[in-house]
């Protein structure tokens, strides 16, 4: 079996995300960080006013701030989230009227949107980076099933988190494979071709490994159940983390009441 | 009593000649028996088949001395006789190293305690001590080798069925695999091609060819 560098040189414990950093969020229980996560994240979308959401993007770099995350992971998650920010910008803002010939022109309304949405997504995916961002992937999946979140789609997320690695590995291969048979992909149909049977080898493979890992689960008894094994420890210190959360989570609903009323 | 007995099975797949004709196999408590064969004769199809996770068409499956015909007639055969699959992440579906080991012994019943005191003593006998909270997707080609075995033994069972265990394992690794086997006292069946494996870790090696198993 042909093997990726990746596996001969094994790096250490612990997933590729920044789940070793050792900022005060990363010692939070993933139950609290999940939580006030989706508190937090659910005022600011409903939220429709100026003061709350500066306050929110505040919060949010802030909290980002503190978390020292690696800022280049941070800047290149933020830039895939702002890509779909711009596509709003580039219809959102413009008025298109009818006047002896088309014209184009601001909207004063659909600029006001667009600046709102975008001030909102950001201080959204702050809080979430900084919250979620902070531990192992795996244990916001446990915080969910904690939650009683629906088995399957906790499972879900399990299953999917854990074979996107294989998956990837897999197209790895495949490529390697297309690239030593002196494979140079350009703008014509041969190579859009042979990447539509790279993905259909890719589902084919994967299908086939879903059905090999569920006969290696019957082997070892399964019977519809995963099992969840305890390792969360809640402390007085999440504790206090919610209360702090919920007040700010207060603050901003307070700032967006008011701030409706003012604009 | 046989472990594991099948008795004249045939199989073939789907539109293509059969792999398995009127083939024999038996497995008993202390038996160790390797299985040789060329590419796509049917050896992980044989075992497949033992542990019912494909159904012969025709032919018999007898696990624990009873006639298994249904999925639940198997449930008590898997629990016996641990079936290590040929690529170790079709084995490995938990992300960490302990959730993985601890599944099969909670599916036994076990509480969770037990579970974690079982994950525990398999990992160091198998010379892992200190692997429960590492990612199964970052483990090396041979660590994963040894837990995806370390997921069987944690169940505690009386035989295995391997298939090609030594598959892309370095030397250092494969010398660990022999003596972790042949310490663990347990009946085995393994498929390999690696005859040197095969003479040093079995009793006795059957040559699966034109779909029978016959004696070499």
């Amino acid at each position: 079996m042909s093997q990726a560098p990746a596996q001969t040189q094994p790096p250490p414990a612990g997933p590729l995300e920044a789940a070793q950093g050792a900022s005060w969020l990363h010692r939070l229980d993933p139950r609290a960080k999940l939580a006030v996560a989706l508190g937090l994240s659910l005022v600011v979308a409903l939220g429709q006013s100026w003061p709350a959401a500066l306050t929110a993007l505040a919060v949010g770099l802030a909290a980002l701030a503190s978390a020292r995350l690696p800022w280049r992971q941070v800047l290149g998650r933020l830039a895939a989230v702002n890509f779909f920010v711009v596509l709003l910008w580039v219809f959102l803002p413009w008025r298109l009227g009818w006047d002896n010939g088309w014209q184009v022109g601001l909207d004063p309304e659909g600029l006001r949107l667009a600046l709102l949405i975008s001030l909102k997504t950001n201080a959204v995916f702050a809080i979430i980076l900084a919250l979620l961002g902070t531990g192992r992937v795996e244990h916001v999946f446990h915080a969910l099933a904690h939650f009683h979140a629906p088995d399957k789609l906790v499972n879900l997320f399990l299953f999917f988190y854990r074979y996107l690695h294989v998956l990837k590995r897999e197209q790895a291969r495949l490529a390697w494979a297309l690239k030593v048979r002196g494979f140079t992909p350009g703008n014509n149909l041969r190579t859009w071709r042979t990447y539509a049977s790279l993905v259909g080898v890719l589902l084919v493979r994967g299908y086939d490994r879903a059905e090999r890992v569920y006969q290696a689960m019957l082997c070892r008894g399964f019977s519809g159940t995963l099992w969840l094994l305890d390792h969360f420890h809640w402390s007085r210190r999440d504790t206090v983390f919610c209360w702090c959360a919920g007040l700010v989570g207060l603050g901003l609903a307070i700032l967006n009441l008011g701030g409706a009323v003012w604009s | 009593m046989e472990l594991i007995e099948l008795r004249e099975v045939s199989f073939a797949y789907d539109g293509r000649p059969p792999v398995l004709e009127k083939a024999s196999f038996s497995l008993s408590p202390g038996q160790r028996t390797g299985i040789v064969g060329p590419n796509g004769a049917g050896k992980s199809t044989l075992f497949l088949i033992a542990m019912g996770l494909l159904k012969p068409q025709s032919g018999t499956v007898r696990g624990l001395g009873r006639e298994c015909r249904e999925e639940k007639d198997f449930r008590p055969l898997r629990a016996a006789v641990g079936f290590c699959f040929q690529d170790p992440d079709d084995q490995l579906f938990s992300l960490t190293v302990r959730e993985d080991v601890a599944f099969g012994p909670l599916n036994l019943g076990r509480t969770r305690a037990e579970a974690l005191a079982i994950v525990s003593q398999t990992l160091e006998s198998l010379g892992l001590a200190g692997f429960e909270e590492r990612v199964t997707y970052h483990l090396s080609g041979g660590e994963r080798r040894m837990v995806s075995l370390a997921t069987v033994l944690a169940m505690r069972p009386q035989a295995l069925l391997l298939d090609e265990p030594t598959a892309g394992l370095d030397t250092g690794t494969q010398q660990r695999l022999e003596q972790v086997l042949l310490a663990s006292g347990l009946a085995w069946a393994v498929v390999s091609h690696d005859r040197g494996f095969l003479e040093r870790t079995c009793d006795s090696i059957l040559r699966l060819e034109q779909g029978r198993l016959e004696p070499v």
